[in-house]
């Protein structure tokens, strides 16, 4: 099957979101419009006169790809070609839970008939690591940077499934670059169902990060299997096909693959924010019923 | 001939003109043109999308995405929507995007003002769209019409903003000769434009363009500018034979044959100034319509026998002057140098311009001609109490 995110664009070796957005088209196929905020997703696929798209691709601004798709999905209806394509929407962390957090609620609102897909690397990884709203509890960002006295970022990540299932949408996943049929399966059920659907995807920056190259995909499964990003499903407001686990391993685990958590594991101040990681673990376990040998 | 609120008679001409997708967001003294479009479709008159958003700044990314399709878009906004718009602008005229737009024009904040002045429409006058300023009513509705079809002619490509006054021609009512739908059909073609985003031949707009392409990109803007120069003439020329009405194309002159006074001024203003004026012997009237592109030529030609050019707007650049003002006096110079140049402002934040403010003006403008000394650039109707 033809690539339909052409190789030779310009993203780090090893970047979770030029493997997402190549499993994400495989999954649509090419009847698809994609939207793009700007980030490094446009910018590794856009130097003019090259591209990467081998389908109809729009970057406009920063905060606004929820409202351009909301354009195309309406200007399609009017011209009588809806049934021409898909409208999706690809956009990371900071264009859609921080500057593009009003225009991705007001298209949940209004109903379009749009997947909007949150490639989450958790900072603002294009303009050099800049902690966003999505950015973890304990991770040293350039704007909240570990130090002297400080442990890096003091705040939890958004929840940004539960904001989208109180829109009232009808399907809503969480996925991981590092479950790849998962992944692309969630994508064909989120553009088969009517209406506005939205996945929220953890997907590594190998350079915010700060691992090797090489480790995207195992460190993407460790944040899955130590219970720090559960994978599953909101289907008409139903928590459905949690991916459960039959050893949940210690935060530490993922924690220590990445240079971003590496001060937490030089003072004890740091052990403090790990056992409060390991207890957001453990409060997903408990909300999702991740861990296998408790339910049976 | 219809009286209609000038809301109305906006919403009607954009109605007649088939747009695909319209997307607003509501803001004083626009609401109107968009209510009126809204019960359109809610009535079934008019088939459209019509995407009521979560700010300007969607109001404008939706008819963005929408004219990225094929599809032609329409939005209408002012002041602080229109300021909160800012990049969106620039991006629908860099990639090329026929959108048509009224902008309402009307004070920025602070202080907070709902009513009329320019300033908001001055602010975006850089940004790459075409700037229609109007008269009245009838112009407004017929300028509408007009802009879709210079915004998609093939060299030209780029959206269109008719400014408007707000509530001076937004909400009063005025005899208005509405648009049928025959003639404005026959008038303006459908859009097909040659580049537009579908799934057999797929597009990639909004590149980005490094420092030895950008440049290429901006030219060409300018470049399509200039060719809507010749499109804005041509299509008013086109419409005065459609419809039998004129309200010029890029200038408008009134008076002008042995004026030593002319008196240059876009918007509702000239309503006024044209009462004035039939009673002042030597004084003309120079409209601008087009703002941008601007009609430095036109202009030129316009005030080559003038001994006095009286600038007078509603709106100014807080440490220097009047935008008009800037550009009238750059388009003369090197050309003419003989003029005596002055600058009025007037009207910010809806205050009332009288006769008698037009008046003042003319008196100074007299007095300059005759060698007294008046400031080059002033402001008129200013309250001397409340400094």
């Amino acid at each position: 099957m033809k690539n339909l995110f052409a190789s030779g664009h310009r993203a780090c070796a090893g970047c979770g979101m030029a493997i997402a957005v190549k499993l994400i088209l495989e999954a649509t196929g090419e009847n698809v419009f994609v939207v793009s905020p700007t980030g490094c997703l446009e910018i590794v696929s856009s130097p003019y006169p090259e591209t990467s798209w081998r389908v109809p691709w729009i970057h406009s601004l920063f905060e606004n790809a929820a409202s351009v798709a909301s354009g195309i999905e309406a200007g399609l209806k009017a011209l009588g070609r809806k049934d021409e394509g898909k409208v999706i929407a690809i956009g990371g962390d900071g264009g859609t839970a921080d500057i593009g957090m009003g225009a991705l609620s007001g298209m949940f609102e209004r109903g379009h008939n749009i997947t909007y897909i949150c490639y989450d690397n958790e900072a603002y990884m294009n303009t050099g690591v800049q902690r966003s709203s999505m950015t973890p509890f304990g991770a040293s960002a350039t704007t909240t940077p570990s130090g002297k006295v400080s442990r890096g970022e003091i705040h939890p990540k958004k929840d940004l499934v539960s904001i989208a299932v109180a829109h009232g949408l009808r399907y809503v996943a969480s996925a991981s670059v590092g479950y790849a049929a998962d992944l692309m399966d969630k994508v064909k059920k989120a553009v088969d169902h009517d209406g506005p659907s939205f996945i929220h995807l953890h997907s590594s920056c190998c350079t915010g990060w700060r691992h090797p190259s090489s480790k995207t995909v195992e460190v993407m499964r460790l944040a899955v299997l130590t219970g720090l990003w559960p994978l599953y499903e909101v289907v008409d407001g139903e928590v459905v096909n949690v991916k459960r686990l039959a050893k949940r391993l210690p935060v530490e685990d993922y924690l220590k693959t990445q240079g971003r958590f590496s001060h937490l594991f030089k003072t004890d101040e740091g052990a403090e924010v790990i056992r409060q990681i390991q207890a957001m673990a453990d409060a997903n376990a408990e909300q999702y019923g991740l861990d296998l040998d408790i339910e049976e | 001939m219809q009286v209609v609120e000038g809301s109305y008679a906006i919403a009607h001409a954009v109605k007649r003109c088939r747009p695909d997708v319209i997307s607003a967001y509501p803001i004083t003294p626009q609401t109107h043109i968009v209510e009126d479009l809204a019960q359109f479709v809610a009535d079934g008159e008019l088939e459209c999308e019509f995407v009521p958003v979560d700010s300007e700044h969607s109001a404008m990314s939706v008819a963005l995405g929408a004219s990225a399709v094929g599809a032609r878009a329409y939005s209408a906004s002012t002041s602080q929507g229109l300021a909160l718009m800012w990049e969106v602008l620039y991006n629908v005229s860099g990639m090329r995007l026929p959108v048509v737009m009224t902008a309402v024009n009307r004070a920025m904040s602070a202080p907070l003002s709902i009513w009329n002045d320019q300033q908001d429409t001055i602010g975006a006058r850089d940004s790459g769209w075409i700037q229609i300023y109007v008269e009245d009513i009838q112009e407004a509705h017929d300028a509408t019409i007009q802009a879709y079809r210079i915004a998609e002619s093939k060299d030209v490509m780029l959206p269109v903003m008719v400014c408007m006054d707000g509530f001076i021609l937004t909400h009063t009512y005025e005899p208005v000769i509405l648009a049928e739908l025959e003639e404005t059909d026959d008038f303006l073609p459908p859009f097909e434009p040659e580049y537009y985003m579908n799934v057999k031949k797929p597009l990639s707009l909004g590149c980005f363009a490094e420092p030895d392409k950008y440049m290429e990109f901006r030219y060409m803007q300018h470049e399509a500018m200039k060719n809507a120069s010749q499109r804005i003439e041509e299509v008013a020329a086109k419409f005065k034979k459609a419809f039998g009405r004129d309200h010029g194309g890029l200038i408008e002159g009134y008076n002008l044959d042995g004026a030593e006074i002319v008196l240059v001024t876009f918007g509702s203003v000239i309503g006024t100034i044209r009462e004035v004026v039939k009673h002042e012997k030597g004084v003309g009237i120079l409209k601008i319509r087009s703002y941008r592109p601007f009609p430095a030529d036109e202009i030129r030609d316009a005030l080559k026998d003038a001994k006095v050019v009286a600038v007078i707007e509603k709106d100014f650049s807080a440490g220097f002057e009047g935008a008009l003002f800037t550009d009238v006096k750059a388009a003369l110079y090197n050309h003419i140098n003989d003029l005596k140049m002055l600058g009025f402002v007037v009207g910010l934040g809806g205050r009332d311009i009288r006769a008698d403010d037009i008046l003042e003006i003319i008196k100074r403008s007299k007095s300059a001609m005759d060698g007294g000394i008046t400031d080059e650039w002033q402001f008129i109707g200013l309250r001397g109490e409340i400094l």
